[in-house]
């Protein structure tokens, strides 16, 4: 065995039994399963949620798990953090694991800031002592100082979750296992968690992070791993494997199977259609472009929300327009809809991806950051760097030339505002502003 | 530091294969989380609660009075010669303690169902919490057994000195029985609703509010089956000088093991595939 290795996973597969008669499970469901198999002499219907998985972490790396809703990331994650195990297969870990499938497992309350932090610490494996000394630096770092003796019930959520996130970054296991926790909070406290990730891994704990945000990811991870319905697709480098898994979001051939797939709501695809309304991936970049999004709703939901998110090359997220953002009515009812968002020039010449979420202000049903992607062509102006490009017009609004002694639409002498400059508030000099009001509609 | 600190060895999640294997090291190891959870519900459980901890007194004394009034002036139970209500009031705080002990130990994995789908520890730990809570309601009412065997003149002997003993006892019939139906409940929520009827059918079969030498010669040995008849024969033996436990009470012992280790065994079995049935 290689010494370096903190994690081996070894043809790891897990089955889960589906259908009615297992998944609740009480005596009488038990005796009625038994019936109908032994009428209908069929097994219970059966998923495999990962099938043959292999791979190994080498100490102090951090691995990145790419993949769809669905793909096993969890029951993978799970696994790892001995939470469940295996059907077949092995996965060894060494040192001590400390899995974040939420932040704030085991929280009450009822029980103070202080006592849920003690209680915290004992469930993710801390002592008490070893918490003692960590406490004041977990209570600054969640900015909770004043409320510390409070019951939770009583914090914002913005508290809790801060309270709650800071103690598991403070736990310094040797292998940190982490799950989607970033997917809540804003984004400063994302940029937070990532962060302490990075600390993590300078301070050499190996770290797994599974992602719906492959921005993170790259950010974060030096190698990933993409499963796919069970089974590992691609291993390596994670911008190699995140280039192909936007590849085959974005192929035109997937036919006719969904992109994503949640309870409520399917989505079918997402395409590009210019303004002559024709499907490309190869787009001007002065010209308006729609994005088209072909979803399903399966059971009515309330109040469906649906957001466009467009990143660009370096990850960020340029656009996230959600419908919820204007007033138009948006259908909730069960059926397959075509929606467009139309999109005016403003974006830089570049490589695009489209992301599409669909939720509700409660719960997020879908989220697919790969479902398309685009080119803007045109020209940079050499400047390629910028995300948005307006083109914006310029204009005179004021001259003092130095030619003249006396400006000829103010009959002030060119020093004057100089003597006038006042340090508190130089945007708005006195002799300004009447003059920019009228000229800024001339042009 | 906890979980199985050998940074140096491998842990390994395997398909399990069947035989008893108890990592006590790991529950050492862990034993602190055993003492925040029950920590939790005692406070919980007395928190926005005007009485507090008085209702620990206040419960086993409002059962006395009950008991008094049916089984002492209506039905004429004897008491092996002790005032009846210091005798019923040993067999209420120690029933009390075992029904309640019980009933949360079995709800305790499905109540934490959250922990056991999102973090790993030693399950066990999770229905042992269940049985501690209730340790402080028993002390609570010590003190006030003692009031009450000075008004009605009673005095332990030195048998007192086995007290410890007994606890020890109640905690593990408490615990067997709490562990193999929380590891049930995890599979079949109906353990949730029959474990009311169980526990009335065992107050009635337990020397609560009789004596065991009320039960005739002949039954003694399958009314020993029952391990809270020589519990509570034990306390009463201990703190109120009634007649000491019988040689029956081995078949109580040897059925407390043979539960402790069938719920062992059941729970082990089950243990990790708790969350993905809970």
């Amino acid at each position: 065995m290689t010494a370096q290795h903190a994690i081996e996973v070894d043809r790891v597969s897990k089955r889960y039994r589906l259908g009615q008669y297992q998944s609740t499970g009480s005596l009488g469901e038990a005796a009625a399963a038994g019936l109908h198999r032994l009428r209908h002499r069929r097994r219970p219907e059966e998923i495999w949620s990962l099938r043959d998985v292999s791979f190994s972490v080498e100490e102090g790396r951090a691995l990145g798990i790419i993949g769809r809703n669905g793909a096993g990331k969890s029951t993978l994650l799970k696994i790892l953090g001995r939470i469940t195990e295996p059907t077949a297969g092995v996965a060894r870990t060494r040192g001590r694991v400390a899995a974040l499938l939420e932040v704030g497992t085991g929280f009450h309350g009822e029980l103070t800031g202080r006592e849920n932090l003690f209680l915290n610490g004992a469930i993710l494996g801390m002592s008490r002592r070893a918490m003692a000394l960590r406490f004041d630096e977990i209570v600054s770092f969640a900015g909770v100082e004043r409320f510390i003796d409070t019951p939770v019930k009583r914090y914002s959520s913005g508290m809790y979750l801060r309270l709650a996130f800071s103690i598991a970054a403070h736990i310094e296991p040797d292998i940190l296992v982490v799950d989607e926790v970033l997917a809540v909070g804003d984004a400063e406290f994302q940029a937070k968690c990532v962060g302490r990730m990075h600390i993590a891994e300078r301070e050499g704990r190996t770290v797994v992070f599974v992602s719906h945000n492959l921005d993170a990811v790259m950010q974060l991870c030096t190698e990933a791993i993409w499963l796919e319905r069970g089974a590992v697709t691609a291993v390596g480098s994670t911008e190699s494997v995140v280039d192909a898994y936007v590849a085959t979001a974005t192929s035109e051939d997937r036919g006719s199977s969904p992109l994503v797939h949640s309870e409520d709501v399917t989505l079918h695809g997402v395409r590009l259609v210019d303004e002559s309304g024709q499907t490309t991936r190869s787009l001007r970049r002065d010209r308006s472009f729609s994005i088209e999004v072909r979803y399903t709703i399966h059971e009515k939901v309330p109040a469906l929300d649906m957001s466009v998110l467009v990143f660009n090359s370096a990850g960020t997220r340029v656009l996230d327009e959600a419908w919820s953002d204007t007033n138009g009515s948006r259908p909730d009812r069960p059926g397959t809809y075509t929606v467009r968002v139309s999109v005016p020039p403003a974006l830089n010449v570049g490589d695009y991806r489209v992301g599409i979420w669909a939720g509700t202000a409660y719960e997020m049903l879908l989220f697919e950051p790969a479902a398309a992607s685009f080119r803007l062509e045109g020209s940079t102006k050499g400047r390629p760097e910028r995300a948005v490009a307006l083109f914006l017009p310029w204009q005179v609004v004021d001259e003092q030339a130095r030619s003249s002694a006396v400006d000829a639409d103010t009959g002030r002498g060119p020093d004057q505002p100089n003597d006038h400059v006042d340090p508190r508030d130089d945007a708005d000099t006195p002799n300004g502003p009447g003059v920019a009001r009228q000229s800024r509609g001339s042009r | 530091m906890p979980v199985s600190g050998s940074t140096a060895g491998w842990i390994e999640n395997r398909p399990r294969s069947g035989l008893l294997r108890l990592d006590v090291r790991e529950l050492w190891a862990y034993r602190e989380l055993a003492g925040f959870m029950a920590l939790r519900d005692i406070k919980v459980r007395y928190k926005q609660a005007v009485l507090g901890i008085g209702w620990a007194v206040f419960q086993p004394l409002a059962g006395v009075l009950v008991f008094t009034i049916v089984f002492r002036r209506l039905a004429a139970i004897e008491s092996d010669g002790l005032p009846y209500p210091v005798f019923v009031f040993v067999g209420l705080v120690v029933w009390n303690y075992t029904s309640g002990a019980v009933t949360k130990a079995t709800q305790s994995l499905v109540s934490n169902a959250s922990l056991v789908t999102k973090v790993y520890f030693p399950r066990l730990l999770i229905p042992l919490a269940g049985v501690l809570p209730g340790l402080l309601d028993l002390a609570v009412s010590l003190p006030v057994l003692v009031v009450l065997c000075a008004l009605y003149d009673v005095r332990p002997g030195l048998a007192v000195l086995t007290l410890p003993l007994w606890i020890a006892a109640a905690i593990l019939v408490a615990f067997a029985a709490g562990l193999l139906l929380s590891a049930l409940n995890v599979r079949y929520r109906d353990v949730n609703q029959a474990i009311t009827l169980l526990l009335q059918l065992w107050l009635f079969l337990s020397p609560v509010a009789y004596p065991t030498s009320a039960v005739p010669a002949a039954w003694q040995p399958l009314y020993a089956v029952n391990p809270m008849s020589a519990v509570i024969e034990g306390f009463r033996w201990c703190l109120l000088g009634g007649p000491a436990p019988g040689p029956w009470s081995l078949v109580s012992a040897t059925v407390t093991l043979v539960l402790l280790g069938t719920a062992l065994t059941y729970f082990q079995r089950t243990e990790r595939r708790f969350a993905d049935v809970i």
